[in-house]
């Protein structure tokens, strides 16, 4: 049962990669499959049941498309 | 259950930033949006925008914003802020607008103690025009106006607007952040709050300096970017608070 | 109403606070400091914000500000301080401000000369910064008319949302005159300033002031409407006096001090029998071409005296409109004309006129 959970505005995605560095887990990673509608790769989380909800992916997001949940 | 932990601020409007991909402009907007909003501010503030890159970011504060010539947004500020005394006036300022032609203004506006926070953007170039050299670029910098990498004898050395703004009597907290990882970012957002609440004391004059990037014009990726803003520009801009007025108070 | 024996700059200070102005923001320069002289004592009895800026730079963009916030603001200068104000005002009419801005010109280019002048006319006329835009400028001849034209320019300002300019010279700066300002000025029906930046408090939608339109398609329409204000000003507030000018042969076409010289020029001149008036423009921007059309048949040309080497001349020949000679009567660099100057240059005109 994951801690956390994201939501991503994908298509105001720049996929700049930041959140990617950022994640302490390593749980992120550019779309390979998906050219949003700006044509960037966007980001997602490969692994969402890791997720701890800790937020370092929103919080060096420059274009604030992340959502982070925590679960109990 | 789930109870959200982060999310975007209403304090930012739903029109997406101008910036480019990874540019730290994004993030700092984020955390002076964050900000006014967690402090209450919203409904009392009047931004400036300057002539930069977040020249247009009139669209993205969600308050009152008026937008001003290039360098002159404490000018602007300062009109404002005498009439209006009880508003939240901030201005938000490139090294170009700040340290370049806006170094009267932003001089005397902390010398006369204007109460007002100015968050400076120091990211050693002049990102909207090109990326030509900025009184910030670090000697050796290779820019589009020192293509052969900044001297000393030529330009002479960067500027360090905190340093020099703190010697000025009517600053009353002056402090310089980094946003180049998550620890940064959340000690950054410390300082901002500081920076507005040196406002609501009715303090005098409070700046934030963030050390930032421009990926593009330093031709980096971003990730790239925040590592050589950490390597190459906190050793001449070191981080740490360079005024504060109420400690002095207290000492 | 009792009347005050001022000095021009003061009783020009004394004028805003009467018109208005809660903001005053300036920088000193000869001719004009006894102005935020006067401000930095009395702006405190009106409840106003009174700051000597850092440069006239700054001290413009301060106004930008205050007036963004709904504020009646002022600043004034000379010459080279209104030629560093330029991209100020620029911004203030692009982002539709209003605002007062009181030139007391001096002899120029450059730094000039300290003196009276006139040599700012194209300055303020064709809107010394960038792009297409217009200052609303006048140029009263007393400080009486100067006191009033500055009370009304504050309500001018604000029905406009545009920068009006004061042009006057260090003469009228520097003199002393009896005023009344108390006089009534018109009535405006000004609306709310319901676009000022002053925080929504809570209570409306939040208000941008900016002259940034970077969609070509904007700024065009943008532009267009400003035009249409300009038009507007054109129609309505064209201001100026015609004198002794039923029978004229010449009409003498001047404004501000020059036009006080050659009124005496003109006594004198009829005094010998020669047919000669007046056109004083008031407003130097919109130009009172309308006067132009009003001028008796009987004139045969027109003698533009001016405090330079000829700017308001090129308005003159546009209102004009081909139809009369025009002659120049000019000193420059603060020097001042003696009236038998002025009769001199009205009687070689007619003597070239009638030779023709």
């Amino acid at each position: 049962m994951p801690k956390g959970r994201i939501e991503v505005a994908t298509d105001r995605c720049k996929g700049c990669g930041l959140c990617i560095e950022a994640c302490p887990l390593k749980l992120l990673e550019l779309d390979k499959n998906t050219l949003n509608m700006k044509g960037y790769q966007p980001m997602r989380i490969h692994t969402p049941d890791k997720c701890i909800g800790c937020a370092n992916c929103a919080v060096m997001c420059p274009d604030v498309v992340i959502t982070v949940y925590r679960l109990d | 259950m789930s109870k959200v932990v982060f999310q975007k601020t209403k304090a930012l409007t739903d029109k997406e930033f101008s910036f480019c991909a990874g540019c730290a402009h994004g993030i700092i907007h984020r955390l002076v949006a964050e900000t006014i909003e967690e402090l209450g501010l919203l409904d009392q503030a009047i931004g400036i925008s300057p002539v930069g890159c977040a020249v247009t970011n009139y669209n993205n504060f969600n308050c009152d914003m008026v937008q001003a010539a290039h360098g002159r947004a404490p000018a602007v500020a300062t009109g404002i802020k005498r009439v209006l005394p009880d508003r939240i006036v901030f201005s938000y300022q490139g090294d170009g607008d700040l340290a370049s032609i806006g170094t009267a203004e932003i001089v005397h506006a902390a010398h006369r103690g204007e109460n007002i926070t100015v968050i400076f953007i120091n990211n050693a170039i002049y990102g909207m025009t090109g990326g030509q050299m900025a009184p910030t670029t670090l000697v050796g910098q290779k820019t589009s106006t020192s293509p052969f990498g900044r001297t000393v004898e030529h330009s002479g050395m960067p500027i360090r607007m905190s340093e020099l703004l703190a010697t000025i009597p009517g600053s009353a907290y002056i402090e310089r952040v980094s946003v180049h990882n998550p620890l940064h970012v959340r000690k950054a957002k410390q300082a901002v709050k500081k920076a507005f609440q040196m406002q609501m004391e009715k303090r005098g004059f409070a700046l934030i300096e963030f050390v930032s990037t421009c990926p593009v014009n330093w031709g980096m990726t971003p990730k790239d970017a925040l590592k050589w803003a950490e390597d190459k520009m906190l050793s001449y801009y070191p981080l740490g608070v360079f005024k504060d007025i109420t400690k002095e108070a207290q000492e | 109403m009792a009347k005050l024996m001022m000095k021009g700059n003061e009783a020009m200070a004394l004028a805003a606070l009467k018109g208005g102005c809660k903001a005053f923001f300036g920088y000193p320069i000869t001719p004009q400091s006894e102005l935020p002289e006067y401000l930095s004592r009395h702006m405190k009895d009106y409840g106003g914000v009174f700051l000597q800026a850092e440069s006239e730079v700054a001290a413009i963009n301060m106004v930008y500000g205050a007036a963004s916030a709904g504020i009646r603001a002022m600043t004034s200068s000379s010459s080279p301080g209104v030629a560093l104000k330029q991209e100020g005002i620029s911004y203030m009419a692009g982002a539709e401000l209003p605002g007062v801005i009181i030139n007391v010109m001096r002899g120029g280019p450059g730094l000039g000369g300290i003196q009276p002048s006139q040599a700012d006319y194209k300055q303020v006329t064709r809107g010394g910064g960038n792009g297409d835009y217009y200052c609303l400028a006048f140029a009263p001849e007393t400080l009486q008319e100067t006191v009033d034209i500055i009370k009304e320019a504050f309500a001018l300002a604000d029905l406009y949302r545009n920068p009006v300019m004061i042009a006057v010279d260090g003469l009228i700066g520097q003199m002393m005159e009896p005023v009344d300002v108390d006089r009534p000025i018109p009535d405006y029906d000004l609306p709310e300033k319901n676009w000022a930046a002053n925080g929504t408090m809570g209570k409306r939608e939040r208000n941008i002031v900016n002259s940034l339109y970077l969609k070509p398609v904007e700024l065009e329409e943008h532009s267009l409407r400003l035009f249409k204000k300009y038009q507007t000003m054109k129609e309505k507030e064209q201001r100026y006096e015609i004198v002794n000018g039923e029978d004229a042969e010449i009409m003498i076409v001047a404004y501000g001090t020059m036009a006080r010289i050659c009124r005496s020029a003109i006594e004198t001149l009829r005094e010998q029998g020669v047919k000669v008036g007046l056109l004083r423009p008031i407003s130097i921007w919109p130009y009172p071409e309308k006067a132009f059309d009003e001028l008796s048949p009987t004139v045969k040309g027109l003698l533009t005296c001016e405090l330079s080497t000829g700017q308001m001349i090129d308005d003159v020949k546009i209102a004009n409109r081909g139809r009369l000679p025009i002659g120049f009567f000019g000193r420059t660099g603060g020097m001042l004309p003696e009236t038998e100057e002025i009769v001199a240059a009205v009687l070689d005109m007619l003597k070239e006129l009638r030779h023709e």
